[in-house]
């Protein structure tokens, strides 16, 4: 009987004291918010165009011993993927800068891996940086700290999706269009268009793949820009409410094709190698390792054109080693990593002068690194927002986080 | 010195109490209450649209979004149903092997058997299902290259793939609390019930199932709410099937309130149901 009693106290002891946790918490968190928004206006008065107030590294200093970077799988190879494969040991032994890298799976992974402040460098997509910018995630860059940035293509500095209002945020890392994939023993006649894994009546019905993200949307989206003029899309990444309503249709009815969407790309290319997808969306470093692997695979960008990534190497505003950061910048910039990444990859390099450094002495060609009229129809990545991106004033268009919330339930349905 | 320390503590029974007790409970109050917490706060906050940063004001439209919009009703069921699946075939498969084990097999026997089980229980998760990836695989994987001659074919990835593999890692989980129950069910009671004229089918409703019945409980505690959170089964063999777990991953990096407020849908489920076996008394001991 006393021990109930103990019991009972005991019980009602920690009852307080849990009570006591979760008001104070609760309180912890109203002050945080509270600084929040007030951090927020802060900023927002003292730039008029809604960007977070961060300075840009004035000067170079000592290399801190390590970088933390966030990249796309096959951006930062030290030679353990392939030992052919390595622009990395050099360089930590050229500065002292032990190179530490997380493989983001997606654009959303490596904004949600930044906004945690470990890392000090990003290989962001141009749906991720602007969200990155604005988000105050990461810093300018200070390009003059960069010796290598003068030899990249002009082309591709002070775009839409590395700059705001004449500040550089970022040095251009390369670009590429994301490809139709298709095996080569299994699929015949070979696809020309985006149309094959769409097509309700496919002979590859279960064996189709898509991207899993909310930005494949865009794929949709472009499909129905060139089959379906009525429609009126001129920017994949600009859809009003008709427009993004179609594309999501055009998913819905994509969907009893698919037979996994791919978010992890080594379980990509085990779906292409094993037969269990054999046509669908992909990006050309997927080809190579299955390729590698002995699998009858080829990609092609397809008569509608395609989506595609212009990336760009970012740093953090809360990066704890912004020299060694800025080494890795200036190094994955120079001629032979830009090179040998570009190649690696298989996308076209940013640095005018790599081309001559490629092991395949056609790889600027074959990836059409100066060739415009190949990017004309190349929609790079970007985030979609309320205010349209194609220069529509008349209507709103549906903003990235409405495309997420779509793609949710479009994979849960 | 340590003596008269211990005859001090001795001497305040409240004082030992509370110095044994502030560590697990500040570990359980702060880790485990407070994160739970934060999570429940969390899902009533909504994110900047362009940004994705968290805007800490208080608002219910994820719970909102959650109720309307039928692709969650849909997760959610699914999600439900194979949980309750892989609980029912970990217990059909779970009574027989456990009686087995603890009644009938010879002492040597048992502790191998015993062993047996747990064995797969030390092997990596993700090596148990990536080895189920290669099994299940349509036309080359093991089942069809193995039972496809006498017409058996894979069911592929998907809802049944999900099933299988959930069940094959939760089964252990089942077998051990049924086990105990058994080994602690007297053979005289099994005996009597059968001098006095019982069958077996007769002895097995109205001796056994009452007695492990508490265990039986036990053991779908755990499988349903493994069941319930698990994401990676479905990422690596459920093809295009999504369960909740694989919603909060889906969408804690981009819209972490959303995240939050999917991840408390298996809490109030398990809470449910840890209520309801509560209401029956199974989890009471006698």
């Amino acid at each position: 009987m006393e021990v109930q009693m103990h019991r009972k106290r005991l019980v009602k002891t920690s009852l307080v004291a849990a009570a006591a946790l979760l008001i104070l918490s609760g309180c912890g968190n109203s002050g945080d918010s509270a600084s929040d928004t007030n951090s927020a206006s802060e900023s927002s008065t003292a730039s008029d165009n809604g960007l977070p107030k961060i300075e840009a590294l004035q000067s170079l200093g000592a290399g801190e011993g390590q970088v933390n970077i966030v990249a796309w799988a096959g951006y930062v190879e030290n030679g353990s993927t392939d030992p052919k494969v390595d622009w990395v040991t050099g360089f930590e032994k050229e500065t002292g800068c032990k190179v530490n890298v997380k493989v983001g799976a997606s654009s959303d992974d490596m904004v949600a891996l930044m906004k945690t402040g470990e890392y000090d460098v990003v290989s962001a997509s141009g749906d991720a940086s602007l969200r990155l910018i604005y988000g105050g995630d990461v810093a300018p860059v200070n390009t003059d700290l960069i010796a290598n940035y003068a030899d990249i293509f002009e082309n591709l500095k002070m775009q839409p999706w590395n700059s705001v209002d004449g500040v550089a945020y970022g040095v251009p890392h390369g670009r590429g269009a994301n490809l139709l994939a298709y095996r080569t023993d299994i699929v015949k006649p070979a696809p020309t268009s985006w149309g094959a894994v769409f097509d309700a009546n496919s002979p590859y019905k279960g064996k189709i793949t898509a991207y899993d993200s909310p930005i494949y949307i865009a794929d949709a989206a472009l499909y129905l820009m060139k089959t379906k003029p009525e429609l009126g899309i001129t920017y994949p990444y600009a859809l009003d409410q008709t427009q993004f309503d179609a594309a999501i249709e055009l998913l819905n009815q994509q969907k009893p094709l698919v037979s996994e969407y791919w978010g992890d790309y080594l379980k990509h290319v085990a779906g292409l190698k094993a037969g269990t997808t054999v046509l669908g969306t992909t990006w050309q470093v997927n080809i190579n390792l299955a390729k590698g692997e002995g699998t009858k695979v080829e990609g092609i960008k397809p008569v509608e054109g395609s989506t595609g990534w212009s990336d760009t190497w970012m740093i953090s505003s809360k990066a704890k080693n912004p020299n060694c950061g800025y080494m890795w910048m200036n190094h994955i910039a120079s001629p032979e990593a830009n090179a040998a990444v570009a190649e690696w990859f298989g996308e076209a390099p940013s640095n005018a002068k790599s081309c001559d450094l490629t092991a395949d002495k056609n790889h600027c060609a074959t990836f059409h690194a100066s060739d415009d009229a190949y990017w004309q129809d190349v929609y790079y990545w970007n985030t979609a927002t309320e205010k349209c991106l194609d220069g529509r004033t008349d209507v709103k268009c549906i903003p990235y986080s409405d495309w997420a919330t779509a793609w949710s339930s479009l994979r849960n349905s | 010195m340590l003596d008269s320390l211990a005859t001090w503590f001795h001497n305040r029974p409240r004082v030992k109490l509370a110095a044994l007790l502030t560590a697990p409970l500040f570990w359980l109050v702060v880790a485990y209450i407070g994160s739970l917490c934060s999570l429940l706060v969390t899902s009533f906050y909504s994110i900047n649209s362009f940004t994705g940063n968290v805007i800490h004001t208080f608002n219910l439209n994820n719970f909102k979004e959650v109720f309307s919009n039928s692709s969650y009703h849909n997760v959610i069921l699914r999600t439900l149903g194979i949980s309750i699946a892989v609980t029912f075939i970990c217990g059909f498969l779970a009574v027989p092997i456990a009686f087995y084990i603890a009644k009938i097999a010879k002492p040597r026997a048992q502790k191998i058997l015993v062993a047996a089980i747990l064995t797969p229980l030390w092997a990596s998760y993700l090596v148990k299902i990536y080895s189920w990836r290669t099994m299940l695989e349509p036309n080359s994987g093991v089942i069809d290259w193995l039972l496809g001659p006498i017409g058996i074919r894979s069911p592929g990835f998907g809802i049944i793939g999900i099933i299988i593999g959930l069940s094959y890692l939760w089964l252990p989980y089942m077998i051990l609390p049924i086990y105990a129950g058994f080994d602690r069910l007297p053979n005289s009671l099994l005996d009597a019930s059968s001098d006095l004229g019982a069958r077996n089918l007769y002895t097995f409703k109205r001796v056994i199932a009452p007695i492990i019945f508490p265990s039986i409980v036990a053991g779908s505690v755990f499988t349903f709410s493994l069941s319930l959170g698990d994401y990676i089964t479905a990422q690596i063999i459920g093809g295009k099937i999504q369960m909740l777990g694989n919603v909060v991953y889906q969408n804690y990096s981009l819209n972490l309130p959303f995240a939050a407020t999917i991840s408390i849908v298996p809490i109030a489920i398990m809470g449910i149901y840890l209520t309801a076996i509560r209401k029956v008394g199974a989890l009471s001991n006698e």
